[in-house]
């Protein structure tokens, strides 16, 4: 059984009085572990793919199962249980909360989960050590590099050992070395089991993945292995 | 999410905006402090004039002609004419029980007072020596009506301070002829300045003997009648002997009303009471406006916060969570702004208090309840709609930023 299954679905926005098809009679299938990348042009829909994947949107028409179960079907607390869960954001922006430090940014999905802070604690500690950030626990986001803050990001979107990662141009706001520094981390953490799913720009970037989607105009046009 | 953890987001988003922060809470401390305050200054005067009755006289009995149902107030002087009136002889029969210790036959009027081509129109009273006793007065100088046989009608009177001071400036008073309507009276003394009367300035009174003043002005019948009990424990005893006796005299027709203290004082204090919910009701307001303005602000600072929100949702966030964490925040503002606001209050009622020795304010504790409780119900209230705005806020859309 595959990990994510999309039935012929469709994503149909209301712009005035136009209707925008973001996604158009999608068919995917993903198993556990993979790494795939999603390539294609502004307004393709990829971005589109990437939120319905992660629950932050629903499909106009079509299924959408994630380990076999209808997630269209799953109310708000449902969607927000499994968001917590099973999945993992990794914004271009970053998307840190700037009053919270970077220890403090990691413990948030736990914070909403409500586990014990004691537990809180050493699970902190333990993802900022594995990114090289134990030093900088303490700092807030304005005080960190943009590398630095998107490995802080990445540390809260594992925080809860979800088997899915998402990311939305995740390298689009650091140079070129901070960029391949953050790819790395995230390919570690595919090599060691979760499946990554990289929406992206840059040619460069997509085509280190293994399996390469390219879409155009809400269509998966290619979708190749590598 | 745990209970503690939901306070501790709320206070680092309250933290991390000082200023609007500190707005928000001086506003609600406003509403609070007022309503301490002037529910305070209610209370002061209530308790200011219950005891300024209380020093009146204790065991005091008022009896007024005309047969009301109610207690309190003053029924018969406005309502109709009494079927039978109240005579010197009436009050003379009241002394007649062990628990009456005095009776004072008192009659109201107005007229023209003159000495040396000064004249006025003063308040004059038609008493007798018990009236001094009874009322607690005391005398700046000479004596009061002389006691004994109330009939005799000798040319004597009793004038307040600012009378004297008024018509006789620097001339000694006593023994002065004081001409007061068609007749003419001798000054033997002068109510000292302590005295007072609710409703009349006794500084500003001519007190003649009851029977003088009864034919000047042609009146056959009492004003009213003080009887002061024996004791605090004699007063219903008293009461029933009055009844019953000005009941013989009239045909067996109860056809008076006897006022006891107490029905004066829980008639002012019930008067005094509704003053100060008043007053609490115009400061709660108040703490209504302190509401909407955490609403507004509330709406703001979810507006700035969208793309958090989104985030938050992305992490895992139900609706319901994000409801909490805003509703948690303006719960906590008007918390804090309502103890602030206790505070502030209560130090502006005791500076009242130092300012004003004579007033015992001190806000009542029914009031300093309902402050805090509507401050932080209006925070619950107004800081619903904003938290429900978050929560219903696209993810999509929020974390954009658009």
């Amino acid at each position: 059984m595959p990990m994510i299954e999309l039935d012929k679905v469709d994503r149909v926005f209301e712009v005035g009085d136009e209707q925008v098809r973001a996604l158009d009679q999608v068919d995917l299938q993903i198993e556990a572990g993979e790494y795939l990348s999603i390539m294609g042009p502004s307004g393709s829909g990829k971005s589109t793919l990437l939120n319905l994947l992660g629950l932050l949107d629903r499909p106009t028409a079509g299924r959408y199962l994630l380990d076999g179960r209808d997630t269209t079907r799953l109310d708000d607390r449902e969607q927000a249980l499994t968001r917590g869960e099973k999945i993992g954001f990794v914004f271009q922006a970053f998307h840190l909360v700037p009053r919270l430090t970077a220890a403090e940014n990691v413990e948030l999905p736990m914070v909403l989960a409500g586990i014990a802070p004691g537990l809180r604690h050493s699970r902190v500690a333990e993802a900022l050590a594995s990114l090289g950030l134990s030093d900088r626990a303490g700092h807030r986001p304005d005080q960190l590099s943009g590398g630095q803050r998107q490995r802080v990001a990445i540390a809260r979107a594992t925080i809860m050992a979800p088997e899915l990662l998402l990311a939305d141009e995740p390298t689009g706001n650091l140079d070129t070395h901070s960029g391949d520094e953050v790819i790395e981390v995230l390919e570690q953490l595919n090599a060691s089991g979760l499946t990554l799913l990289v929406v992206t720009h840059d040619p460069q970037l997509g085509v280190r993945a293994r399996r390469q989607l390219k879409m155009v105009d809400g269509r998966i046009v290619r979708d190749e292995r590598r | 999410m745990r209970a503690s953890d939901l306070l501790r987001q709320s206070w680092l988003a309250l933290r991390r905006a000082p200023g609007r922060t500190a707005l928000l809470l001086l506003a609600m401390a406003i509403g609070v402090a007022a309503v301490v305050v002037l529910t305070s200054l209610g209370e002061g005067a209530r308790r200011y004039v219950t005891g300024e009755f209380a020093s009146l006289g204790t065991n005091l009995l008022i009896v007024i002609p005309g047969r009301s149902e109610t207690t309190g107030g003053a029924p018969a002087i406005f309502v109709g004419q009494t079927p039978r009136d109240l005579t010197l002889d009436d009050a003379r029969a009241l002394q007649r029980s062990y628990a009456v210790r005095r009776v004072a036959p008192v009659v109201i009027g107005s007229a023209a007072v003159s000495w040396g081509g000064l004249e006025r129109e003063v308040p004059v009273f038609g008493a007798t020596a018990e009236l001094l006793a009874v009322r607690h007065w005391e005398m700046g100088s000479g004596r009061f009506l002389p006691a004994g046989d109330w009939d005799r009608p000798s040319s004597v009177c009793v004038i307040g301070e600012k009378l004297r001071s008024e018509i006789f400036g620097n001339t000694p008073a006593l023994g002065q002829w004081l001409r007061v309507g068609d007749r003419r009276f001798r000054v033997i003394g002068v109510l000292g300045s302590e005295g007072r009367s609710i409703g009349i300035d006794v500084q500003d009174i001519v007190i003649l003997p009851v029977t003088q003043a009864m034919s000047l002005f042609d009146v056959p019948s009492l004003f009213r009648i003080l009887v002061e009990a024996t004791s605090r424990d004699s007063m219903d005893a008293a009461a029933r002997f009055i009844r019953s006796t000005v009941a013989g005299r009239h045909q067996g027709e109860e056809d008076i009303t006897v006022i006891t203290q107490d029905a004066v004082l829980s008639t002012f204090d019930r008067v005094f009471g509704a003053l100060t919910m008043t007053l609490a009701g115009i400061a709660g307001i108040s703490l209504v406006v302190a509401g909407v303005l955490i609403m507004n602000v509330m709406l703001v600072s979810v507006s700035q916060r969208t793309s958090e929100v989104g985030l938050l949702k992305a992490i895992g966030a139900p609706r319901r969570q994000i409801v909490q964490l805003f509703l948690a925040e303006a719960v906590l503002l008007s918390m804090f702004g309502a103890l602030i606001g206790l505070a502030a209050g209560y130090g502006g009622s005791a500076l009242i208090g130092e300012l004003y020795p004579a007033l015992p304010v001190g806000p009542p504790w029914w009031a300093v309840v309902a402050a805090v409780v509507v401050a932080v119900a209006s925070g619950l209230v107004f800081g619903s709609l904003p938290a429900r705005r978050a929560a219903r806020l696209d993810p999509v859309i929020a974390l954009a930023g658009r």
